[in-house]
């Protein structure tokens, strides 16, 4: 429905910018500049949101949302505090399943076999295995830096050292903190600092290789520094996997997002290109939280 | 010396006699008051340890007069009532040693399996119904146990071993282990049911299953309060009494082997408390060198634990 938005050139957009909205780009321009925008229009959609409602209890969180995530991008969903960012991310992985009372609606598609994830038919273990997750606060496990990212392996049966010390150390390095910790693997993952732990639990998620990884606000809990190493990374990663990202923070999703989706109360509101959204929102209200004249 | 204080003393503002300060006076004594009493609520069970290790190590301290604490730790044999008395701990230690470790057996595993039941995998109305039952296994005074153990427990046993007396350190140990079970598996649930949520939402978001997470993650999480658990545990075993006491026999015996019947320190303890041995005879005041070990037994447990709990204690 909104993604028609998407395909309109990038330079009529900036003419038609605001002063305060154009303010807040500065981030997303700088990657523009490198060329980053560009190859947006050609990513083909590596899962569909499809009608879908949610409801905890009689509680009905998300209502009737239709959004696609292209494939090898990154979208962003933004929207003020408890309009259901966190509740949309965590049906992609089912980890609604966890709790009594929840209750989905509608489909979220994953292309290419086009399983439905949320039909009762599918194992929700299935889909974990599909879609790796990082959340707010770093969570490694009470286990060494190595076994923290041996873990996703090792519950899949995979027992041979050699394989796994490979695995491992690809991880690590895809998650930029190889060189950090590889003199002492063997060392409790919680001696790391946040933002370190916070890329160990990124390596924990690329060393099975997901189709799908969601951050649900993931530089909340971290400082500056850490913060821009992780959205570095997310930058990498847009290249090997598809990215949906939960933030709060306008810069950073004009910063690292190809797609970005407006939510509120429940509802998605506009969904378009980061570099339609952020420099010419379709609606009032988008560009009011944009420019945080609200939220 | 002087200087510093006196320097400080004149730089404070200048006392305001008024009425704020005779309540303050007031407020300050009730404080001092309830802190006091407080105080002394705590001195309560400090005294009486004292008072208990006092007891203890003054008796002994006669006992080992009269008998030389090489011979008491290594003679094996304990016969205190014989007209050729030998005070060799070791049997009683033995004896002991062996209930604890089948009580151990029986309650470990079975305590944590049900602790990773509670914690993990029960639905809330399914807890509910189980904790209380386990609460009441708890509260069920042991010399019930004991008679459990004597009158199911070993005729049972001696269905599957023939030839086994009616006393035996293996009834005794699988009983006192289910009488622990309750201890055991609450301390284990407390810790486990603390490991916070995320953390499992990790492993779950990995792909994990629930039992991969309860014992991947969650135990690993909760080791230092699993451990507490066991060392409570065992000093309970060890320190358990009335159901040796009333199914183990009331013989001490230099073995570990738990088909056969045996004392243990605590048993040996209440079958002289309650026996009319005259006070001040070396025969009583071997209950107070045997307590002693006793005590210095689980002294030494809760150190372990407390050593462990430091060393495995988890920041979430
Ligand atoms: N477990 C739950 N039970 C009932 N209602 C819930 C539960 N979790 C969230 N909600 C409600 O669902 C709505 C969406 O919550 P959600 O956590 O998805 O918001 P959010 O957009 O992620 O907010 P934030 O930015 O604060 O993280 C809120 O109204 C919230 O109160
Ligand atoms: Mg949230």
């Amino acid at each position: 429905m909104v993604s028609s938005t998407t395909m309109r050139m990038s330079d009529q957009r900036e003419d038609q910018a605001t002063p305060q909205a154009l303010s807040n780009t500065a981030g997303f321009r700088s990657l523009r500049s490198h060329g980053v925008v560009a190859r947006v229009e050609t990513a083909p959609v590596k899962a569909a949101v499809e009608d879908f409602s949610f409801y905890y209890g009689d509680f009905k969180a998300l209502k009737s949302i239709s959004l696609p995530v292209h494939e090898k991008r990154v979208t962003a969903l933004i929207g003020p505090s408890g309009c259901g960012k966190s509740t949309l991310l965590r049906a992609f992985n089912r980890m609604h399943d966890l709790y009594p009372g929840n209750r989905y609606e509608g489909a979220i598609r994953l292309h290419p076999d086009n399983t439905n994830l949320l039909s009762p038919g599918v194992d929700p273990i299935e889909v974990r295995m599909r879609i790796g997750m990082v959340f707010q606060k770093p969570n490694p496990f009470p286990k060494s830096i190595y076994e923290n990212v041996a873990y996703g392996l090792r519950i899949r049966g995979e027992g041979n050292r050699s394989v796994l010390d490979d695995r491992v150390k690809e991880a690590l390095q895809g998650a930029a903190l190889w060189s950090e910790v590889e003199h002492r693997l063997h060392d409790p993952a919680t001696a790391l600092s946040g933002g370190q732990q916070q890329r160990l639990c990124i390596a924990r998620c690329l060393a099975t290789n997901p189709e799908v990884l969601l951050f649900d606000e993931p530089t909340s809990a971290l400082d500056p520094i850490a913060t821009a190493s992780i959205e570095d990374l997310i930058h990498e990663l847009r290249d090997k996997v598809t990215i949906l990202i939960v933030t709060h923070n306008m810069q950073q999703a004009a910063r690292v997002s190809d797609y970005t989706a407006y939510m509120y109360l429940g509802e998605l509101m506009e969904f378009g290109e980061t570099s339609q959204i952020f420099v010419n929102p379709t609606r009032k209200e988008t560009e009011d939280y944009i420019t945080g004249r609200f939220g | 010396m002087n200087t510093p204080s006196s320097a400080s003393a004149a730089s404070l503002p200048p006392l305001v006699v008024s009425d704020r300060l005779a309540k303050k006076a007031l407020r300050h004594f009730k404080e001092r008051f309830i802190e006091m009493l407080l105080f002394g609520a705590a001195s309560v069970s400090v005294l009486t340890t004292v008072g208990i290790i006092w007891v203890l190590v003054s008796e002994s301290y006669h006992f080992f007069e009269t008998v030389p604490l090489w011979s008491f730790l290594t003679d094996t044999m304990w016969t205190p009532l014989f007209a050729d008395p030998h005070y060799g701990i070791l049997p009683l230690l033995a004896g002991t040693l062996t209930t604890s470790l089948v009580a151990l057996i029986v309650a470990i595993p079975l305590g944590t399996t049900i602790a990773i039941y509670l914690s993990e995998f029960a639905r809330p109305a399914v807890r509910e119904i189980v904790k209380p039952f386990l609460e009441l296994l708890g509260g069920i005074p042991t010399i019930v146990y004991g008679y459990f153990a004597l009158t199911v427990v070993i005729p049972m046993l001696q269905l599957l071993i023939p030839g086994l007396s009616g006393f035996n350190m293996l009834g005794a140990g699988i009983v006192m282990g289910i009488a622990i079970i309750p201890y055991v598996s609450s301390l284990a649930e407390d810790a486990m049911r603390a490991v916070p949520m995320n953390m499992r939402e990790g492993s779950y978001a990995m792909g994990g299953t629930k039992l991969q997470t309860a014992l991947r993650v969650v135990m690993p999480a909760a080791l230092s309060g699993i451990l507490s658990a066991y060392i409570l545990g065992i000093s309970r075993a060890v320190g358990e009494t009335m159901i040796v006491a009333v199914a183990a026999g009331m013989q001490p015996n230099f073995t570990l082997n738990p088909l056969e019947s045996a004392q243990t320190i605590s048993a040996y303890i209440v079958q002289v408390a309650l026996g009319d041995l005259p006070h001040g005879s070396i025969g009583y005041q071997s209950i107070f060198a045997a307590g002693l070990s006793l005590m210095l037994m689980t002294l030494s447990l809760n150190l372990v634990g407390h050593v462990l709990r430091r060393r495995y204690r988890e920041a979430y």
